[in-house]
C-alpha cells in the first residue's frame, strides 16, 4: 500500500509511525509554504493571498479530525465515500433531487453531494455513523426509527434520518405537518412517507423526553 | 434521471477571503473563471459537463458578503447569505414579510441551507432544452428548441419573448423587485448600485445572460428600502409540487392602503417572462383605487394585454390575471 492510499483510510489502520511522519510533512508544508510565498516572487505571492487550495487537508467528520487528499472538483459526499469509507451517506441522485446524501454540516441539513469538501474544510461534518454514541446507545431519531419501522428499503433512510435530526434540533415539538415541511427535503421513492412521519414524530418525542 | 457520472472535470479552485481578491481573481480568468456560491446551480453544469469552467472562485470565505445589518434607511442582505437565514431573520419576518414568504417557499430545506439569495437571483434559466446542452439561442446557437411546434413548453415563457422563450426561476426576485430593492454590484472599477427589475437581462438585449453581471464583477449586497416596510404584502407561489419544484407562476405585492384606498402599490410577477416583470400597468389602474373584484380583474387583464402563449402554456394566461386579482383579494376586498 501506497502513502497516498493510506491517507484517508480510518486511523486504526494507520501506523503509529506513518501518522506522525504524515503530522512532520504536513506542519513542513504548511511552514515551508509561508516562506516560500513570503518572498517579492509575483506569481507566487499572488497565488498566496488569494487562497488557491492546498489538496491535503483535515476535516472534522464525526469529532474527529481526518486527514485526507482532496481535489479541487471533489464533492462531500464522494470524499465520505469514497475516501474516509463512510458509506452510509448514500448517493442517489448526485443532483440535489432525492435528499439521500444529507448530512449536517455545523448542525444544518445539506446535500453531501452539491457541496465542495473544499468548501466545509473548516466546519463540523456529521453523518449517520456519528449519531451513535461511543457506547454504543442508539441517537433518539434511530432508536425512533426502529421503533416504528420506518422505512421499507431504506436506502433514503440516513438521509431522511440526519433530516429527522436537525428537525428535532430546530424544532423538538413539531405538527406532522411541520415535520412533512422539516422532511420535505427528502425523496422516498417505495413512498413510506406515513410511517416515516409517525418515525418523525416519535424521534421528537423521544428527543423531549432526552432533554 | 441524470446520468451518473463519476466525477466532475478538474479545474482550479480559489478561496479568496475579500470581494476584491474574488473580483481579481475572475478578471484574471474572464470567460472561463465560475464563482461559486451556494453551487445549487453550479454542480448540475459541471456534473453533466456542459459548462467546464478552468477556475472556480469559491466565496465561502469572504465575510463581507455575509449576513444581513439593519442600516439607517433599511435593512441590507449580503450575497452570500443563505436562503434559509433570509427566511428567518426577525427584522425581515416583521417589516418585510413578502421577502421571507418568498425565500421559505424555494425548493427543499436542504437547498435553502446552502442556497444563497443572490444565487437564487443569479441562477440560470431552468428551460431543459438549454440545461441539457441544446445548442440553443441562448446556448449560442441559432433555434429555440423549446417553441418548436412538437416541444414541451408548459413551463414556458408567454411575455417578454426575443427568440429565447424560457423564464427566470428566480423566487425571490418579484418580491425584492416589489420591495423596490437595489443590489450592489462591485467591479473592478468600483461600485454600481441598479435597481432591482433592471438587473434581469433581457433576451432582445443579451440572449445569453440573464442578468447584467459582467465577467468579473460581483452582487455583493441587496439593499432594502425602509419605504415599504409594513406595507400589506401578498406573496403566492404556483408550483406542481409543494417542494422541490419551480414556479409556474409566482406574483408579489407591496401596497400602502389609506382609508380603504390604494395609495401606492409596486407588484411584480416571475414565471411569464425570461426575466422578472414588474407590472406598471396594472399598478396605473389600482393605483388610488378602492381595492374590489372588478379593478382586481382589470388590473390582471391589462397585465396579460400582450401575452402570447406557446402551444402548451396557455394557461398561464388565466394564472397571471387571476394571480393578480388574488393579491388585489389580499389587500381585503
Amino acid at each position: 500500500m501506497s502513502d497516498v492510499e493510506i491517507i484517508g483510510t480510518p486511523e486504526r489502520t494507520v501506523s503509529r509511525r506513518k501518522f506522525i511522519m504524515g503530522v512532520i510533512a504536513a506542519g513542513a508544508t504548511t511552514s515551508s509554504v509561508g516562506y516560500l510565498f513570503k518572498g517579492p516572487q509575483p506569481l507566487l505571492g499572488a497565488l498566496a493571498v488569494q487562497g488557491s487550495v492546498e489538496r491535503l487537508i483535515t476535516l472534522n467528520v464525526n469529532g474527529q479530525q481526518r486527514r485526507v487528499d482532496v481535489l479541487n472538483q471533489e464533492t462531500l459526499a464522494f470524499t465520505l465515500r469514497y475516501k474516509l469509507g463512510l458509506t452510509g451517506t448514500k448517493l442517489g441522485c448526485d443532483r440535489a433531487e432525492c435528499g439521500a446524501c444529507t448530512v449536517l454540516i455545523d448542525g444544518v441539513n445539506s446535500y453531501s453531494c452539491s457541496v465542495l469538501t473544499h468548501t466545509v474544510r473548516g466546519s463540523e461534518i456529521v453523518t449517520i455513523e456519528g449519531l451513535e454514541a461511543p457506547d454504543g446507545t442508539l441517537h433518539p431519531v434511530q432508536q425512533a426509527v426502529l421503533d416504528e419501522g420506518g422505512f421499507q428499503c431504506a436506502f433514503c433512510a440516513p438521509g431522511f434520518i440526519m433530516s429527522m435530526v436537525a428537525m428535532v434540533e430546530a424544532n423538538p415539538n413539531p405538527t406532522r405537518e411541520e415535520a412533512a415541511q422539516a422532511l420535505s427535503g427528502n425523496l422516498c421513492r417505495c413512498a413510506d412517507y406515513d410511517k416515516i412521519l409517525t418515525s418523525a414524530m416519535r424521534a421528537a418525542e423521544l428527543s423531549r423526553q432526552q432533554a | 434521471m441524470a446520468v451518473i457520472r463519476d466525477m466532475i472535470p478538474a479545474f482550479e479552485l480559489f478561496q479568496p477571503t475579500s470581494a476584491d481578491d474574488a473580483i481579481e481573481l475572475l478578471i484574471r480568468y474572464g470567460e472561463d473563471g465560475w464563482v461559486l456560491g451556494g453551487g445549487m446551480d453550479s454542480f448540475d453544469w459541471w456534473k453533466e459537463r456542459i459548462k467546464r469552467p478552468t477556475a472556480v472562485v469559491d466565496l465561502v470565505n469572504v465575510d463581507e458578503l455575509h449576513g444581513i445589518r439593519t442600516t439607517a434607511d433599511g435593512i441590507e442582505i449580503g450575497a452570500m447569505t443563505t436562503l434559509t437565514e433570509v427566511a428567518t431573520h426577525p427584522e425581515l419576518l416583521a417589516n418585510y414579510s413578502v421577502l421571507t414568504d418568498a425565500a421559505s417557499q424555494i425548493a427543499t430545506p436542504q437547498i435553502r441551507n446552502r442556497g444563497t439569495i443572490a444565487g437564487n437571483l443569479i441562477q440560470d434559466t431552468r428551460c431543459w432544452y438549454y440545461r441539457g446542452g441544446w445548442p440553443c439561442y441562448r446556448a449560442g446557437g441559432n433555434t429555440c428548441y423549446a417553441s418548436a411546434p412538437t416541444a414541451m413548453n408548459r413551463e414556458h415563457a408567454i411575455l417578454g419573448t426575443s427568440r429565447c422563450v424560457a423564464v427566470s426561476p428566480s423566487d425571490s426576485a418579484p418580491a425584492l423587485i416589489a420591495l423596490d430593492a437595489q443590489f450592489v454590484i462591485k467591479g473592478s472599477r468600483g461600485e454600481r448600485v441598479v435597481d432591482a427589475e433592471d438587473f434581469f437581462m433581457r433576451p432582445s438585449v443579451d440572449i445569453e445572460r440573464m442578468t447584467i453581471l459582467k465577467p468579473g464583477e460581483l452582487l455583493t449586497t441587496i439593499r432594502i428600502p425602509s419605504t415599504w416596510a409594513g406595507a400589506t404584502f401578498y406573496y403566492e407561489k404556483i408550483e406542481d409540487r409543494k417542494a422541490w419544484d419551480f414556479a409556474l407562476m409566482t406574483v408579489a405585492s407591496a401596497m400602502r392602503i389609506n382609508g380603504g384606498v390604494i395609495e401606492d402599490l409596486r407588484m411584480a410577477v416571475n414565471g411569464a417572462a425570461p426575466f422578472p416583470i414588474r407590472l406598471e400597468d396594472s399598478e396605473r389602474v389600482l393605483r388610488g383605487q378602492t381595492p374590489s373584484e372588478e379593478i382586481g380583474l382589470r388590473a390582471g387583464e391589462v397585465a396579460i394585454r400582450d401575452a402570447q402563449p406557446l402551444r402548451h402554456n396557455d394557461f398561464k394566461l388565466p394564472l397571471m390575471r387571476n394571480l393578480i386579482r388574488r393579491a388585489v383579494r389580499g389587500a381585503g376586498v
